[in-house]
């Protein structure tokens, strides 16, 4: 690309950038703009159906209107899909990004043992596909298969049911926060590394506890990267679906609709409605975004770590 | 534990000496084991369910070891004749392409984006990045809508291609390329006459190599573990990647339980090679680029 055009200099300096960049316009036009402008235009389309529907010809696809958003707005299955993911985010986030900053801190603190060890040992489930994850934790929580539910048994004592009602909650939540702590962990535990070792002694000579150090300095320090990981855990929330899709079978506890993209694909693929699953999508896409801007908004800009 | 873990830490005033010697660190020590044995407990019970036959994994004690793993394998290699290892292939060939193809859109877009000052950087910048933000499923349908127009739904360009624009490999690769290519060694390779691309080729690309190899990681391991693009786009099971295959296993399986064990001996088998690429490359693993802090 820019290897073909011959001096002037100054010209190919200024058009070398964007044959660059070529790959990347194309490759985005293709896979990101293109398909999301067309769920746009299908989201305002629909079969029109004259007489019973039968034979061809009596099948068209027409302009819909607002009709998609209305019915997909007005679907209560949308409204509790979003709550039960609201629900699992509100367990699953929490409590990630607290292991992490909890194993983050001990793995900054003096004199641990076997710190590489665990540091591995909790990155390792990062490796870990979600369809897998899931699976091996569906059999975890199975009281045919489970040591757990044995060990309970031996003692006389039954599990608590987690493939059914609110136990669901805890299953899934349980198997984000298995497969994100570590990664979480690393970010937080890397920007803990950065710190320079005299804000510490400045603070041991002043008296403060290791624990002060932790809470007052340790914590407000690595906040960038608390919040980038809190940014990055609320989009994976608002997008699960492959560990509900892979318990699934498992149980008789996730409808097909039970978090709002699966409700999206059961739409498209189950029930054939490309142009509501359509609508659907736009509307999580939307709030998406909202939400993403609002917060990246709300937290300021951030450098992205070249001199200007 | 933080309580306690802190508590036993806490410096005795006195010699700094003496204070360090006092200071054991078995709270934050076995906190942190703690946490690795949660995360192993799948990866250990996996380990032992792979080697029970179908009868021993709903009967005996589920951590102990049972006698079937040689059976398993062979059971599973001879499922539909050996389709669970077309399916490793397939994983082996989405992932390997994909990242590398994806490492290098991603290493001359970040290389541009961060050495060169042009109309429009920061506005494409931000229109990439806003790609991570959309939700996977509200993509994937229009794009297996369109890919089904060109006559490419379920092949393997149908998961291949969308697998190379990385938003997140681009924001690496940009970070690192800022932060590592000094622009000192760019302007004297022009002045020695060398065009754009050469500079790039010889000089900033393998001043980017350690950056790219995390790029390519990172998007190794998010193309073996997605689920739903492959889930969407193919139809015909001799295509499908190890996660799609699996879940396809386990779906019969709830109506054959005999099919567990082979899901639990793929299931073991499909982490193997990641996490042997986990371990081997862990000094490439440089999450400090998230945070935006490069050394150069």
């Amino acid at each position: 690309m820019a290897t073909a055009a011959p001096p002037p200099r100054r010209r190919t300096f200024r058009l070398a950038p964007y044959g660059f960049l070529a790959p990347a316009i194309v490759l985005f036009s293709l896979m990101f703009a293109l398909p999301i402008g067309y769920a746009g235009y299908l989201s305002f389309r629909k079969i029109h159906i004259q007489g019973l529907g039968l034979g061809p010809g009596s099948r068209s696809e027409g302009w819909a209107g607002l009709s998609n958003y209305a019915s997909a707005l007005s679907d209560p299955e949308l409204l509790n899909g979003t709550a039960r993911v609201l629900v699992y985010g509100a367990m699953l986030v929490p409590v990630m990004l607290g292991l992490a900053l909890l194993f983050a801190l001990l793995l900054d603190a003096d004199k641990v043992r076997l710190r590489a060890f665990s540091r591995i040992a909790i990155f390792l489930p990062y490796a870990i596909p979600g369809v897998v994850a899931s699976l091996l934790w569906g059999f975890l929580y199975l009281p045919t298969t489970s040591p757990g539910y044995f060990l309970l048994g031996k003692l006389g004592m039954s599990g608590p049911q987690l493939l059914s009602g609110h136990g669901m909650y805890v299953a899934l939540a349980n198997i984000a926060v298995w497969g994100g702590t570590g990664f979480n962990m690393v970010v937080i535990y890397t920007s803990l590394r950065s710190i320079p070792a005299e804000v510490y002694e400045a603070a041991r000579l002043d008296g403060a506890s290791e624990l002060q150090i932790a809470l007052r300095i340790k914590i407000p320090m690595v906040l960038p990267s608390l919040v980038l990981t809190f940014f990055f855990s609320l989009i994976a929330t608002l997008q699960v679906f492959s560990e509900p899709t892979t318990l699934a079978p498992l149980t008789n506890g996730i409808s097909s609709t039970w978090s709002p993209l699966m409700k999206v694909y059961r739409d498209a693929f189950v029930r054939g409605d490309i142009y509501s699953a359509s609508a659907t999508s736009v509307v999580i896409a939307a709030v998406t975004l909202v939400i993403s801007f609002g917060f990246l908004k709300l937290v300021g800009s951030r450098a992205y770590g070249e001199q200007q | 534990m933080t309580q306690d873990a802190t508590r036993v830490s806490v410096p005795v005033s006195g010699s700094p000496l003496t204070s360090r010697l006092r200071r054991i660190g078995w709270a934050p020590t076995l906190g942190l084991l703690a946490g690795a044995v949660y995360c192993l407990i799948p990866v250990v019970w996996v380990l032992v369910a792979a080697t029970k036959s179908s009868a021993q994994l709903f009967t005996s004690f589920t951590l102990f070891p049972g006698t079937g793993l040689l059976s398993n394998l062979h059971d599973l290699s001879a499922y539909r004749n050996g389709e669970f290892w077309t399916w490793m292939l397939n994983s082996a060939f989405y992932a390997g392409v994909g990242a590398l193809l994806s490492a290098g859109v991603s290493g001359v877009t970040g290389y541009a984006l961060a050495k060169y000052r042009f109309a429009g950087r920061n506005a494409i910048f931000n229109t990439l990045l806003a790609g991570v933000l959309m939700p996977p499923v509200v993509l994937a349908i229009p794009q297996y809508l369109l890919m089904a127009k060109a006559g490419l739904a379920d092949t393997y360009w149908s998961v291949l291609i969308p697998s190379i624009l990385s938003p997140y490999g681009i924001y690496l690769a940009r970070i690192y390329a800022a932060g590592a290519i000094p622009d000192e060694l760019l302007e004297a390779s022009r002045i020695d006459g060398a065009s754009e691309w050469r500079t790039f080729r010889s000089v900033a690309l393998p001043m980017m190599m350690p950056g790219l190899v995390t790029v390519f990681l990172f998007q190794f391991v998010a193309i073996w573990n997605n689920f739903l693009l492959p889930f969407i786009m193919l139809g015909d099971d001799s295509k499908f990647p190890v996660t799609v295959g699996l879940f396809t296993l386990l779906k019969q399986g709830a109506a054959a339980p005999a099919l567990y064990t082979l899901v639990i001996t793929g299931s073991l088998i499909s982490v193997l090679p990641l996490i042997a690429l986990f371990l081997s490359l862990q000094r490439y693993w440089r999450l400090d680029l998230l945070s935006g802090a490069v050394k150069s």
